[in-house]
């Protein structure tokens, strides 16, 4: 079962080890060189002119502002069906990147809106669901405290995450289902409405992206087991001595 | 499920909550499907005709043709369509950048008595499609069969 490979904390670890600072230093390789040509070189757009250059990074924010919680769901359900420790791990470590992601999908998408729209605000569903996803992000990271502090049951915040899920699709089809001011989505299965010129360095932008976020996923990972242990040792140590 | 090991109790478990948590949010946006819309689209206002005093908005695509500046500078009337019917609107007012005949708009405003549509404030609406400026220099036709290529 290769879940029982990864549920091992020192195999985890011994893989996290070196993966760690490679998804890293990719992902900022990645991220640098597609934002300098994204920023700097790509073409401006016929109808937004420069104000289009804000895509590279308001779309990869915003993949994994949603993939970020896709990733509490899919650990929750790990943690709830096999009882890993690790699974509770990984969602914890997700919740903050997360939320992070999804705070600046909303603010570029809020600087973007003003010259193209001519609004920073609306409270159409895309907008409307996203900003739900941010407050999700905020519970999902309060209750995991609460129950570290208050030590009820992990599976409380597993549950939250499960639930909250349900918001991801209603994003991704909030611009379909309802009349919105923000656009229906451009990239589709193996279409696209974005010019090659501009869908390049979008593609390579959330490639580095997705790099830092496993990256900073691993680090925080690392974090959690070793504040474990140390909790482990001094306890050990209180009572032998 | 007595005779299941504890672990595939959970996962049927947990697979029957989330499918009924996805009908439960299936129903809820099959209910929203019109209060949850940002505007209402030019089919929907000649239907229903919203009571002439109600703040509604009306979104569509600006008629090719159709923008004329009134003579005070500050006043323009144009035309919404959702390809089916279209609405005249009137507003008065520094209109967005991206208001163009041919792209989307949502006018926020009351419909008149006169079956014109008085706008309070637009908002331009972009559609899917990123183009490069070079583009411009092509005919509006051919940026048009050239949108439509790369979209379908």
């Amino acid at each position: 079962m290769i879940m029982h490979i990864f549920a091992n904390p020192k195999r985890f670890l011994g893989l996290a080890t070196w993966l760690t600072p490679l998804l890293l230093v990719v992902g900022l390789v990645l991220t640098a060189g597609a934002l300098t040509y994204g920023l700097f070189f790509a073409p401006a757009d016929r109808l937004m002119g420069d104000t289009v250059r804000i895509l590279y990074i308001h779309v990869p924010s915003a993949w994994l502002g949603m993939g970020g919680w896709t990733t509490i769901a899919i650990a929750s359900l790990v943690e709830l069906v096999w009882r890993h420790p690790l699974a509770t791990i990984a969602a914890r470590a997700a919740a903050l990147p997360g939320a992070v992601f999804t705070a600046i999908c909303l603010i570029t998408g809020s600087i973007w809106g003003r010259p193209t729209w001519g609004t920073w605000w609306v409270w159409d569903g895309r907008l409307t669901s996203m900003l739900i996803l941010l407050f999700l992000y905020f519970g999902y990271i309060a209750l995991a405290g609460a129950v570290n502090r208050e030590g009820a049951s992990s599976r409380i915040p597993a549950i939250f995450g499960i639930v909250g899920a349900i918001n991801i699709p209603i994003i991704n089809r909030s611009v379909v289902w309802w009349n919105s001011l923000h656009q229906p989505p451009s990239i589709t299965m193996g279409k696209s409405a974005i010019d090659p010129a501009f869908l390049w360095p979008l593609l390579i932008a959330m490639l580095g992206f997705s790099c830092i976020f496993g990256g900073v996923i691993l680090a925080r990972m690392r974090a959690i087991l070793a504040d474990i242990q140390t909790e482990a040792r001094l306890r050990r140590k209180a009572l032998s001595a | 499920m007595s005779g299941m090991k504890p672990k595939h109790q959970r996962l049927v478990l947990l697979v029957i909550a989330v499918a009924a948590l996805i009908g439960a949010g299936l129903l809820a946006a099959w209910a929203l499907r019109n209060q949850a819309s940002y505007f209402y689209v030019p089919s929907d206002i000649v239907a229903e005709p919203p009571a002439p005093d109600k703040a509604v908005r009306l979104g569509g695509m600006v008629q090719v043709g159709s923008i004329k500046t009134a003579d005070d500078g500050v006043t323009v009337h144009f035309v919404v369509s959702d390809g089916k019917v279209t609405v005249p609107v009137v507003y008065a007012g520094i209109v967005p950048d991206l208001f163009v005949e041919g792209s989307g708009v949502v006018a926020e405003g009351k419909m008149g008595t006169d079956g014109t549509f008085v706008a309070s404030n637009l908002l331009a609406k972009h559609d899917e499609n990123y183009m490069p400026r070079e583009l411009d220099d092509m005919t509006d036709a051919q940026a048009r069969a050239t949108v439509s290529e790369t979209s379908e």
